[in-house]
């Protein structure tokens, strides 16, 4: 086996968290994908931190990892705000532009 | 093209066990109708890829991931998910018609793509491994590089920590647009409203000694029981006595002597 299964899973992670942001409905599914692919674009740096014998790969995974959580607490802070105001957190519902 | 390092034994025995459980989860949350359901598998396969960093000797990153992201990040999505309401299962009915052949069909490319190029890439030399820049233990490789090199991006990270709190708390701060109304306003509306039926307040629920008697209807004064002293939660349940069986003429009230 070499390093580049990992990239492949990476890769397969980030297609499936990719779809679930087009198809799903839940605002928070759609949430949970998005941090599918942060968490797959993570798996490919530290296989290439280790490819590349440095650590910095490993220093930029840490740093999506604080950059999640920030978009994690400010994107349930959003989709708490709509719920409040539409009572659903279905991404559909948010159309008022549209009309 | 080169085979990069290769791994053998257990390293190799953990990846063909754990990376396909982790797509078959990933998939999985996509396909679940209750996104309770879709949080779970997601933690599991954030605890898979934490495994998969300590096996990549980045123990500290998988340290973090599991504290991080299984801990912190899902708690809170399980947390919203309770707030928004867990029974709010997502419709998996198109809105959008033809989006999902779309989605499915761009994905395909996708994965394709970037699968692909990952076959046809080469870096032109062998992988190095980790064992020189870990040598003196992978969390000073990595505070020495944190305070070195990337001090500038650390300190900036912090301010988009404490950025993003105080922007939760604006955001999920609620401002009353009218004043809540006072015990004076809540009586003056009983009073004013259509009829004086409700103005002294709704009855409470009848009081026997023999039964813990919320959920038996008080008996107005010719007998008949008052629905309106029932909570309308336990009338919804379903746990609504009849009181008639409580009145002390039809209670047996002889007491059976010890021997």
């Amino acid at each position: 086996m070499s390093l580049d299964n990992y990239l492949y899973l990476s890769a397969i992670l980030f297609t499936i968290g990719a779809v679930g942001v087009v198809v799903r409905r839940n605002a928070i599914v759609v949430f949970m994908c998005v941090e599918l692919m942060l968490n797959a674009a993570n798996l490919t740096l530290v296989t290439f931190s280790r490819i590349n014998g440095t650590l910095d790969g490993q220093v930029i995974a840490f740093f999506t990892m604080v950059v999640a959580a920030c978009e994690v607490v400010v994107g349930l802070a959003i989709i708490v705000t709509i719920y409040r105001s539409r009572r659903s957190v279905s991404v559909d519902d948010a159309s008022l532009l549209k009309q | 093209m080169q085979p990069l390092l290769t791994i053998q034994g257990p390293e190799a025995a953990l990846f063909w066990f754990l990376a396909p459980l982790s797509v078959a989860a990933a998939l999985g949350m996509l396909l679940v109708k209750k996104a309770v359901h879709s949080a779970l598998l997601l933690a599991w396969v954030m605890i898979t890829l934490a495994i998969f960093y300590i096996a990549q000797d980045a123990a500290f990153l998988g340290v973090v991931q599991v504290i991080v992201y299984t801990g912190a990040v899902m708690m809170l999505f399980l947390f919203i998910l309770m707030l928004v309401g867990v029974d709010s299962s997502d419709s998996l009915t198109e809105t959008i018609t033809g989006l999902r052949p779309i989605a499915i069909t761009a994905a395909v490319g996708l994965g394709g793509l970037l699968v692909s190029l990952l076959g046809r890439a080469t870096l032109g030399r062998e992988p190095i491994g980790l064992e020189i820049a870990n040598s003196s233990g992978n969390v000073e490789g990595l505070a020495a590089l944190l305070f070195s090199t990337y001090v500038f991006p650390f300190e900036v990270v912090s301010a988009l920590l404490i950025t993003a709190a105080l922007g939760a708390m604006v955001l999920a701060h609620h401002q009353r647009t009218n004043p809540r109304p006072s015990q004076r306003e809540q009586a003056i509306n009983r009073f004013r409203s259509g009829s004086l039926a409700g103005a002294a307040g709704l009855p409470g629920p009848g009081v026997f000694a023999r039964h813990n008697a919320v959920d038996v209807p008080a008996l107005l004064p010719d007998g008949t029981p008052a629905p309106s002293s029932i909570s309308a939660t336990l009338k919804a349940r379903g746990n609504v006595l009849d009181s008639g069986q409580f009145q002390l003429d039809n209670v047996d009230t002889t007491v059976v002597e010890e021997k």
